[in-house]
């Protein structure tokens, strides 16, 4: 049954609730492919889980909200695989800003600065 | 350089090598060229759909908010107990100019959804309405991480091909080009250096003729004086033992 990869998100509690309706959530014994930040979430706990879906085999994609993204920046900065591909996703309370994204800096920069 | 042996064999490798250093850089320019082109394109995707991605996810954020609204708070309801993913990735390969790229496509693995009964006190409605949404929001995440690999993945070839296309075009090319020029300038020097030989020799030996055919010359002359000079006695005898140089004499 375990053809083709999962796709974990790191979100706030609407995004996350939202995938999970969508059906992406999978838990097991060993743990879940999600995790909800909260306001009194620590951000070593986030570093931690982000780390530990980085380093599954059977994830193909980790959705993370940009908020958190720009939290642990530095471990993201670090993160230097393909698989599984780290997508920037806006959430409800923060509008996304392209500028703040690592390939979307990067499209623009090979598009000539003003973007499209 | 100056390791390679100036031979006529070590020229025809080297010029070997040089069309195959030419050959290669014309291929990975090629190749880069193509590179570029996919880039681009994917480039121009990603842009587009991350901005249409922001309309599509406030829609999304939206109806869950109407959903909250409408049957309440069940988000921890929706994130507890254990649960089985309903959508996966599949990891399929696409190929540009030799260079594999990762492609994810979404498939539903048929299981049933977590949670039916989520909202059967109210806002069941509502609560489709935001799995629908999330969906087709997933669907398009999920198409945007494969545009997003690719690209990543283009990148890095895209730097490695354009890192060897330089390097053949401004080290290799050139230093083959200049062991080939260090060969013909010794070649051509040793041809020098023979003709410069064989000159001197020639020289030396016509030198030594000239002087040979004096010295006979002399002596012949010699003979001749003192054979009319001298009694007829001896006459016989001399004849004897130079007849044959005699003859050669006539000819200088």
């Amino acid at each position: 049954m375990d053809v083709g990869k999962l796709v974990a998100v790191i979100g706030d509690e609407d995004t996350v609730t939202g995938f999970l309706l969508a059906g992406v959530g999978h838990r097991t014994a060993e743990g879940s492919n999600f995790l909800i930040v909260k306001q009194d979430t620590q951000l070593t706990q986030v570093e931690e889980s982000f780390q530990k879906l980085s380093q599954r085999n059977d994830i193909g994609i980790i959705l993370i909200n940009q908020h958190i993204a720009n939290d642990i920046r530095h471990v993201l900065k670090d993160y230097n695989q393909t698989i599984p591909t780290v997508l920037e996703i806006p959430s409800k309370e923060h509008p996304y800003d392209p500028e703040q994204d690592y390939i979307m800096q990067r499209v623009n920069m090979f598009l000539g600065g003003g973007g499209i | 350089m100056a390791d390679v042996p100036p031979t006529r064999m070590n020229q025809q490798i080297f010029k070997g090598k040089k069309k195959a250093a030419e050959g290669g850089h014309k291929l990975l320019k090629k190749k880069a060229d193509a590179l570029k082109v996919k880039f681009r394109d994917y480039a121009k995707a990603i842009a587009e759909t991350k901005s249409s991605m922001t309309g599509d996810s406030s829609n999304a954020f939206f109806s869950m908010t109407q959903a909250e609204y409408a049957a309440g708070n069940f988000k921890q309801k929706v994130a507890e107990g254990s649960m089985t993913a309903r959508v996966r990735v599949g990891a399929g390969v696409d190929n540009v100019a030799g260079v594999k790229l990762p492609v994810f496509t979404k498939y539903d693995t048929g299981a049933a959804a977590d949670n039916q009964s989520l909202g059967l006190v109210g806002g069941g409605k509502k609560i489709q309405n935001v799995r629908e949404k999330f969906t087709d929001l997933l669907e398009m995440l999920i198409k945007l991480a494969s545009l997003q690999t690719s690209f990543q993945t283009l990148d890095e070839a895209l730097k490695v091909t354009n890192r060897r296309v330089n390097a053949l075009e401004n080290v290799t090319i050139p230093k083959i080009e200049g062991i080939l020029g260090y060969i013909a300038r010794e070649l051509d020097e040793l041809e020098r250096e023979d003709f410069t030989r064989l000159k001197l020799v020639q020289g030396k030996k016509e030198i030594e003729i000239k002087r040979e055919a004096a010295q006979k010359a002399k002596e012949a002359a010699k003979i001749m004086v003192s054979g009319q000079a001298r009694p007829k006695s001896n006459d016989a005898d001399i004849t004897a033992a130079f007849d044959a140089n005699d003859d050669e004499d006539v000819v200088f």
